[in-house]
């Protein structure tokens, strides 16, 4: 599988120099996705917890959310949520982890323009049940960490994506690249040094026959 | 620095309750009209999507085309009939892809 080259020296001069070019690169991106993968193993633990610990609660809330429903009229309901007290916000920065960027969350709350000293629930104690004050207290008490789960989640991935690439780099460099030029080289050498055997043999040659006229 | 909003799309009884909290509440329950609003979502200035994993086991393909840009976060949540483990399988899918073995998960064998 070598490549097909002259046998010369110039060629053998540039592919030395290819050859150390790729093992400088193999090292480089070797020790990358060590990094990356190092990186990828506290995320993706911080990944795995936060989201059991998640879908844990927001069931729970969804379930005594769904009593609520179950309780009340649902056009009571829908009066009751219709307008919510705040509005969030988003703000996104970018975090680079081994060169990946991955989105990095603030979250700010906007008031909406009550007078009153606003509370988590927009609606009057009257026509709703405990159900759905507790419901919406875990909702909005899970919601910072929610915004956590989505940025350590959307790290997660993306390194994944770029863990999968480097690999891919590395594998190519380390199995497909550097045998093949370490290949070529021996060939060239060993081409050349026929050739050098080659010549020699013919200059004793010519001047055994050169002596033989004398 | 432009801001971004919050969206979660799922069938109402689950998103209801986010409303509350600030977050835009996209009601869908089939997974066409889930796919329809996701598309105008994403193209629109949505930071963070959160959508049920009953609606979101029928998106795959989409989703994992979303997953590898750097905007919008698409976040799985359970919907008010429990966890479906589909966020779960997704994080032991990224953990395959990268290290090539499940090391997380795996049963004690």
């Amino acid at each position: 599988m070598e490549v097909r080259v002259n046998p010369t020296r110039m060629e053998l001069n540039r592919l030395k120099k290819r050859l150390k070019m790729a093992e400088r690169g193999h090292k480089l991106l070797k020790d990358k996705r060590d990094e990356l993968i190092r990186q990828f193993l506290i995320l993706v633990r911080k990944n795995k917890e936060l989201r059991e610990e998640i879908e844990k609660e927001l069931s729970g809330a969804f379930a005594q959310f769904l009593l609520a429903r179950a309780v009340m009229p649902s056009v009571i309901l829908e009066e009751a949520l219709m307008y919510p007290t705040k509005k969030l916000c988003l703000e996104i920065h970018k975090q680079n982890i081994m060169s990946v960027y991955a989105p990095k969350f603030t979250w700010v709350e906007e008031e909406s323009t009550q007078g009153e000293e606003s509370s988590i629930y927009p609606y009057g104690f009257v026509e709703t049940t405990a159900e759905l004050d507790s419901s919406i207290e875990t909702l909005s008490a899970v919601l910072s960490r929610l915004m956590e789960l989505a940025e350590v989640e959307k790290a997660v991935q993306l390194l994944a994506e770029e863990i999968e690439k480097t690999r891919r780099r590395v594998n190519a460099l380390e199995y497909v690249l550097i045998p093949k030029l370490a290949e070529t080289l021996k060939y060239i050498s060993m081409k050349l040094d026929e050739n050098e055997r080659g010549a020699l043999t013919r200059l004793m040659k010519i001047k055994d026959v050169v002596r033989a006229k004398m | 620095m432009a801001t971004y909003k919050i969206a979660v799309i799922g069938d109402k009884d689950s998103i209801l309750g986010f409303k509350t909290i600030g977050v835009d509440t996209f009601p869908a329950t089939e997974s066409e009209d889930a796919l329809k609003t996701l598309k105008k979502l994403v193209s629109d200035e949505y930071g963070v999507i959160f959508i049920t994993e009953e609606l979101a086991s029928e998106l795959h393909s989409v989703l994992d085309e979303l997953n590898k840009r750097f905007l919008p976060a698409v976040v799985l949540i359970p919907n008010s009939k429990g966890t479906l483990g589909i966020g779960m399988d997704q994080i032991k899918q990224n953990v395959e892809k990268a290290i090539g073995a499940d090391i997380l998960f795996r049963k004690e064998g």
